[in-house]
């Protein structure tokens, strides 16, 4: 609270928006359908949310550089498919297959990075054509043919631990090293500089050429693991994947207060951002809510995130 | 008051937790030169952007060829004739210079008529003497054409008062008189003209009238006549000011930094000078002469292609900025919002951010907040913490935390670019004594201005460039605003 009287830490009230957002949703659902207050129903929300937190939390990184990555959704696919070939075709052991999956989300990611850093292209552009070299990526390795793994390898992406879902907990533990990251490290400093003023930031010595692939390399390697996430709850690896993913994990990071004109983000918000999203769905599927009207929901939620971002920002502005 | 264009009445405008005007009264006749004073934050701009219905009054009311204007908005004042010539530049860049000049006012209801805004166009364009076709894409022009376009521009919608807002700020010397002489004409065809500016020559040079404001009060109108530069200062300052040019008497010592025969294809071309230790060197010249640019190739911005740099009699050559930094050498750009700032950051990390504090890739972050507060004392920079967001600060106080940012990388080498643009006299002081400070540390300091009186009050050596090149030099005592003048602009003229 401290931060934001002192008009401090710009996403302190996105953040705490979509905080409220969390909480009036979910006391309004745990009154109006009774199933959503169980420990099942919880433990469903903690896994359905990892996987967009894990790739918002990616996209956070690339965001506050003012970039963007659209290619998240498609090289979580790849990852899947690749860690799913090393299990099952390779006979490698699941951590094996896993880690093999998130370094394929990093190569991804090291493309996209040295495509806007080196080759001058717009993030939307260099991404966007790796979304598709991805999706070709996919189908080339899987034989557009699901590859099935072991039941027993759900533990990642399903697994409960202490009675506190297995994916969520390795989130909340990527997400408290990733704000350590843009926090206390001078990488972080310096994408925040980055998206900032490209410029302002060049003229005091940070280089985009070495910092800024770091951060689409990060994004690749949360993709990835998100990818193995879904690998794990689907028990094979898919050679269709959900493309609204990426969408949806761009939504988490704006509704937690990233900027698409970089230089602002949390990676607080965007689990927040994640979480509300996750919620959303989870209580239209409970209230039975038609799911075509989902998606309008989602739509009018990243509104509404917005338009708070920007009244918020006059008011700082008029203050000053 | 008969024949007044231009009335204030009792106006005030309140913005959330800001007084910016306080109950001015205040009348403009025709056919006048008024020139509006104050330091920044004065209430000038936002005096003159309710004249210009950009913003509602809170309390009072504008008067305007005595008839009482009720807000209808910007558009509203054009057709009252209310002119106004921007202080940042509202043009579009991608749209010719008739296109811009018609934009919003297009003859005839649908259709366009190409011929009539053409032959408007080269009348207004005759009228502010800018010699441009009408067909030219604005963003081929350069700054200060496209000032005069904006003005061009103010005219074209038959005005009866025009509002400049620093007009200025970005010409040369030879375009300020084109511009001086616009305001001349405007004058003799019974125009009033509001007048906002910093520069009091400018003030003595134009104004039948001043009237200079403080803390958004009115603090008294006089005529031009009766006062002279101190006693404006004081009245815009609120104390009297000792000195605003603190020049340190030091003894040169070794050279520091020497450049040879640097190029890069464009400009700069062929330059060579040195600047030793404790000394400050003037770089003078028009806009376009290229001084920005060799300071930037110096620093490795925009690297040189040939020639020597060597900092301590060592050898370097700088492919970035990066690399000059750890060569000692620092470059302070002149334009804050656009490459210098990161509005959107506190003002701990914009002070740092060219040596972020702490060990092995690690943020130290109490150490930052420590580094911040000194230098926000020191420079007596106005905030009230060092978390707050740059662009919630003054203009001077942005500039002075970005020249705390040079200051925090300790280099041998510091290059000002117009260290002090666009801020107010209280801050212009502070800075220049700033920068003697660093001289009197044996610092070497490389110092360019448009403005010619900063150069020529702060400076040991004065460098002229002109096309690229460096076309003269000249120590102290030889000074003179006529040679520096005569060499930033003759044809050929040897150092």
């Amino acid at each position: 609270m401290n931060a934001i009287v002192r008009g401090h830490a710009t996403a302190a009230l996105s953040q705490l928006a979509a905080a409220g957002a969390v909480i009036v949703l979910a006391v309004v659902l745990t009154f109006a359908a009774p199933a959503f207050l169980t420990s099942t129903n919880l433990f469903n929300i903690g896994v359905q949310t990892s996987i967009t937190a894990a790739m918002a939390i990616g996209l956070t990184f690339v965001i506050i550089t003012a970039g963007i990555d659209l290619s998240v959704a498609a090289s979580a696919g790849l990852a899947g498919i690749v860690g799913a070939k090393l299990i099952a075709g390779a006979g490698a052991p699941a951590a094996i297959g896993i880690l093999g999956g998130v370094g394929i989300g990093g190569v991804v990611g090291l493309g996209n990075g040295l495509l806007v850093a080196w080759a001058g292209l717009a993030p939307f552009i260099a991404t966007l054509g790796m979304m598709i070299v991805a999706q070709g990526g996919v189908l080339l390795v899987s034989n557009a043919l699901p590859i099935p793994l072991p039941n027993s390898f759900d533990w990642l992406g399903a697994g409960s631990f202490e009675g506190l879902p297995v994916p969520a907990l390795f989130v909340v533990g990527l997400a408290i090293a990733a704000h350590l990251l843009l926090t206390r490290a001078k990488v972080g400093r310096y994408f925040y500089a980055l998206g900032s003023s490209p410029e302002a930031a060049r003229l005091s010595g940070i280089s985009a050429r070495r910092y800024l692939p770091l951060a689409y390399v990060l994004c690749g390697l949360l993709a990835g693991f998100a990818g193995m996430l879904s690998t794990s709850q689907t028990v094979s690896g898919q050679p269709n994947y959900d493309p609204n993913l990426a969408l949806d994990a761009i939504a988490a990071a704006v509704i937690g207060g990233a900027s698409l004109f970089g230089g602002e983000g949390t990676i607080f918000g965007a689990l927040l951002g994640a979480l509300l999203i996750g919620v959303v769905d989870n209580g239209a599927v409970l209230l039975n809510v038609n799911p075509y009207w989902q998606d309008v929901i989602l739509g009018a939620l990243i509104w509404l995130a917005v338009l708070f971002d920007q009244a918020r920002r006059r008011r700082l502005a008029a203050v000053g | 008051m008969s024949g007044a264009v231009v009335e204030f009445r009792g106006v005030s405008k309140r913005f959330p937790g800001v007084e910016a005007v306080v109950d001015v009264s205040l009348a403009v006749q025709a056919g006048e030169v008024h020139a509006v004073a104050g330091e920044n934050g004065a209430g000038k701009s936002t005096l003159m952007n309710l004249l210009a219905q950009r913003e509602r009054p809170s309390e009072g009311e504008i008067l305007v060829a005595g008839e009482r204007v009720d807000f209808h908005g910007p558009r509203h004042a054009q057709r009252l004739g209310v002119a106004m010539v921007h202080q940042e530049l509202a043009l579009f860049p991608h749209l010719s210079v008739a296109d811009n000049l018609s934009l919003g006012r297009e003859p005839g209801p649908v259709r366009l008529r190409r011929r009539t805004e053409l032959r408007e166009a080269r009348a207004l364009l005759a009228q502010v003497g800018l010699a441009v076709s009408p067909h030219a894409l604005v963003s081929a022009l350069s700054v200060a054409d496209q000032q005069l376009l904006e003005l061009a521009k103010a005219l074209a919608v038959d005005a009866k008062v025009v509002i400049m807002d620093e007009p200025t700020a970005s010409l040369s010397s030879s375009e300020i008189g084109v511009l001086f002489d616009v305001v001349e004409r405007l004058r003799a065809d019974g125009i009033a003209v509001l007048y906002v500016t910093h520069r009091l020559e400018e003030i003595f040079r134009l104004a039948d009238r001043v009237t200079v404001m403080r803390d958004g009060r009115l603090v008294q109108t006089l005529a031009t006549s009766s006062i002279d530069e101190d006693k404006l200062v004081s009245l815009m300052v609120g104390r009297e000011l000792a000195n605003l040019y603190a020049k340190p008497n030091v003894e040169a010592g070794p050279v520091v930094l020497s450049v040879r025969n640097l190029t890069r294809r464009g400009v700069p071309h062929n330059c060579s000078f040195d600047v030793r230790a404790g000394e400050i060197v003037g770089l003078a010249g028009i806009i376009g002469a290229g001084r920005s640019e060799l300071a930037r190739a110096v620093f490795g911005a925009e690297p040189a292609d040939e020639g020597v740099i060597e900092v301590d009699g060592r050898a370097i050559s700088p492919r970035s900025p990066r690399d000059a930094m750890r060569a000692g050498v620092m470059y302070v750009t002149e334009d804050r919002k656009r490459d210098g700032l990161l509005l959107n950051r506190s003002v701990a990390e914009n002070i740092t951010l060219a040596r972020v504090p702490g060990t092995r890739g690690m943020l130290n972050r109490r150490r930052e907040v420590e580094i911040a507060r000194g230098r926000v004392e020191a420079l007596r920079i106005r905030t009230p913490s060092t978390d707050r967001l740059l662009r919630l600060l003054s203009g001077g106080s942005q500039q002075k935390v970005l020249v705390a940012r040079g200051l925090e990388t300790d280099a041998r080498v510091m290059m000002f670019d117009e260290p002090a643009r666009g801020i107010d006299i209280g801050a212009k002081a502070e800075v220049f004594a700033l920068i003697a400070r660093l001289a009197e540390q044996g610092k070497a300091i490389l110092m360019i201005s448009s403005y010619l009186p900063e150069l020529l009050n702060m400076c040991d050596r004065i460098l002229v460039m002109k096309d690229g090149r460096i076309v003269g030099e000249l120590e102290r005592d030889a000074f003179s605003e006529v040679r520096i003048g005569a060499m930033a602009t003759s044809e050929r003229l040897a150092s």
